[in-house]
């Protein structure tokens, strides 16, 4: 049994009147994929802003490899290793791709003087080398801008693998991408996962994808936990079924 | 650097020293014109490279103008009795005097606008869009009047700087070539600058800065810095400036937001925000037109200059460069690559 990279306790963030998590506990251990699913609206969301500091919960704890993360700041948590992509991609859009990836290095342990350091030619070679691992290599001087949405949404994995991150937060990686794009994502998910061990919390809505890909996964419904398992369990849970229907 | 870039390089150069030896008699119009270039690339660190439209940084022009006089004369005469005699007491610099005066001084512009800039940087870099925008305009606007009300500095009254001692025709060549230095050094170092991590950084934060911020980009520190690197050369002229006039006050010299101000941003949509020639381009059209209706449409000359502006973000908002980029992408290196893998791109060398 691996270890515990991440764990949420009690987990509890509200806008106004509305509840968008509410008590939520999961865990993720290290070196593998995760899943998260839910409805829409049910908070999966909400929960990767909190992990990732965006807002502060209400109530509750989350700790990255033994420390507490849920006072810090959005910066200070990506440098922890924790990184995440959005569910509506976000490139740096007026720059190349190639520029793109420069920027995502890892800024750890940046020092000050570090803003004013070239790039070394081996930044550079990793950069192209993830370029071709996601398809774009051929792209990588044009504008991150004049990408399709599926290629921005590579792009934007690519840039998260070049910030060597210990846990990747995924937020719909395989929404709005030609269906026959996904199995080379997936795939491509799956070697960063093995050959680059980095461990992986993904909220997926395609359930093929999802059941494929995690080995524990967990199910909200309206902000609250609703069932965890593996695949098999959560794909034969009544409640689950029901969730997605709507008899929730 | 390529051949053509070095021959525009030394072009550049050759007209800048041949210009006021050409024509004596626009020296100063020249050495405006450096000033105008460095206004335009300072503006674009922040508006164009960083996507932070500040309509304040003439602030730090009017900081490095009051510091250096203050250094000027602060080393040699109490400066509240200087500026309470209204010119009064004769006041002599000996040459000495006068030299090490503008050179200590220059360097304490420089260094007092790059602070200030740090400071304000804690409270304003957190607006965004067009908070940012009002709330520089407003940290301009306040600068003037709390000069204006500074005694000690000779409040709205102004302040006379110490006489050039030598003819005028070598005080005009010698800001001429001080005002052609700054410039030249400062297109140097933002030329470096923008090659290293830094200039990727301030793009990063252009194009979405909440993407920067979850890549773990210490972007309060990139947007600090670029503020202060801007304030440093500002600085400068700002001391250079308030030299040439020979006289400074708040509100026309030292702080004038409604022109130096706004020329700045004006001339770096001119030319094209974002690029590296593009504020210098900007910035030569710019004051070109502006002496020219100046000369010869004088009294419709603020027309004149409010049409080339309105022109410019109506039918042309991505300026000279922009309109060049979108012409010749492949000039700009905006190119799929044929060969399409490295794999391959191995195979061919």
């Amino acid at each position: 049994m691996s270890s515990v990279m991440m764990e949420v306790k009690n987990v509890s963030k509200s806008y106004g009147g509305v509840v968008a998590n509410s008590n939520v506990s999961l865990t993720v251990p290290e070196g593998r994929i995760t899943g998260l699913i839910g409805p829409n609206g049910s908070g999966k969301t909400t929960l990767f802003n909190s992990i990732v500091g965006y807002h502060p919960i209400d109530s509750g704890s989350i700790h990255f490899q033994g420390r507490e993360i849920s006072k810090l700041t959005v910066p200070k948590i990506a440098r922890l290793g924790l990184v995440r992509t959005f569910q509506q991609t976000r490139i740096y859009s007026a720059m190349n791709c190639l520029e793109n990836m420069r920027i995502s290095i890892p800024h750890r342990n940046a020092a000050w003087g570090d803003m004013f350091s070239a790039y070394s030619p081996s930044i550079v070679e990793r950069a192209e080398h993830l370029l071709e691992f996601v398809g774009l290599y051929a792209k990588r001087n044009l504008m991150a801008g004049s990408l399709s949405f599926g290629q921005q949404k590579l792009l934007e994995f690519a840039m998260a693998l070049m910030n060597e991150p210990k846990v990747l937060l995924l937020d719909e990686p395989t929404a709005g991408i030609n269906p026959t794009l996904i199995n080379g994502l997936i795939d491509r998910l799956q070697r960063a996962n093995k050959e680059f061990g980095i461990t992986m919390f993904i909220i997926e809505h395609n359930m093929r994808v999802i059941m494929n890909m995690a080995e524990h996964i967990y199910c909200l419904a309206h902000g609250e936990l609703l069932a965890e398992g593996t695949p098999d369990m959560i794909q034969n849970d009544k409640r689950v079924i029901d969730a997605y229907l709507g008899a929730h | 650097m390529t051949r053509n870039s070095l021959i525009l390089h030394v072009t550049i150069l050759a007209a800048g020293i041949a210009a006021p030896l050409l024509f004596p008699g626009l020296v100063f119009q020249f050495a405006m014109l450096w000033i105008m270039i460095l206004f335009a690339l300072t503006w674009d660190t922040m508006g164009g490279q960083m996507g932070y439209n500040s309509l304040g940084n003439i602030l730090f022009f009017g900081v490095g103008m009051y510091a250096c006089a203050i250094a000027q004369i602060g080393m040699f005469y109490d400066v509240a009795e200087y500026t309470a005699a209204f010119g009064a007491i004769k006041v002599d610099f000996t040459d000495q005097q006068y030299y090490m005066g503008i050179a200590l001084g220059l360097v304490f512009a420089a260094v007092a606008a790059f602070v200030v800039a740090a400071v304000l940087s804690w409270v304003l870099l957190g607006l965004r869009g067009p908070y940012f925008a009002i709330g520089t305009l407003g940290a301009a606007l306040a600068a003037a009047e709390l000069t204006g009300a500074w005694d000690y500095v000779g409040g709205g009254g102004g302040l006379s700087m110490p006489v050039f001692p030598g003819e005028p025709g070598a005080r005009s060549l010698f800001f001429y070539s001080l005002c052609m230095a700054t410039t030249i050094a400062c297109y140097f170092f933002l030329r470096w600058l923008y090659g290293t991590r830094f200039g990727l950084a301030l793009n990063a934060i252009r194009d979405d800065e909440d993407k920067a911020e979850a890549m773990g980009l210490h972007t309060t520190r990139y947007k600090t810095m670029a503020w202060s690197i801007s304030a440093f050369f500002l600085g400068i002229v700002g001391g250079l400036f308030g030299n040439m006039t020979g006289f400074i006050e708040p509100l026309e010299v030292a702080y004038p937001t409604l022109t130096f101000g706004i020329f700045m941003v004006a001339m770096t949509l001119l030319g094209g925000k974002g690029t590296l020639w593009g504020p210098i381009i900007g910035a030569t059209l710019f004051h070109v037109v502006k002496e020219v209706t100046w000369t010869y449409l004088l009294g419709w000359q603020w027309i004149a200059l409010g049409l080339l502006i309105i022109v410019n973000v109506v039918y042309f908002q991505q300026g000279i460069m922009g309109w060049m980029r979108e012409k010749w992408p492949e000039r700009f290196g905006l190119v799929v690559d044929t060969r399409a893998t490295i794999s391959r791109r191995e195979d061919t060398q």
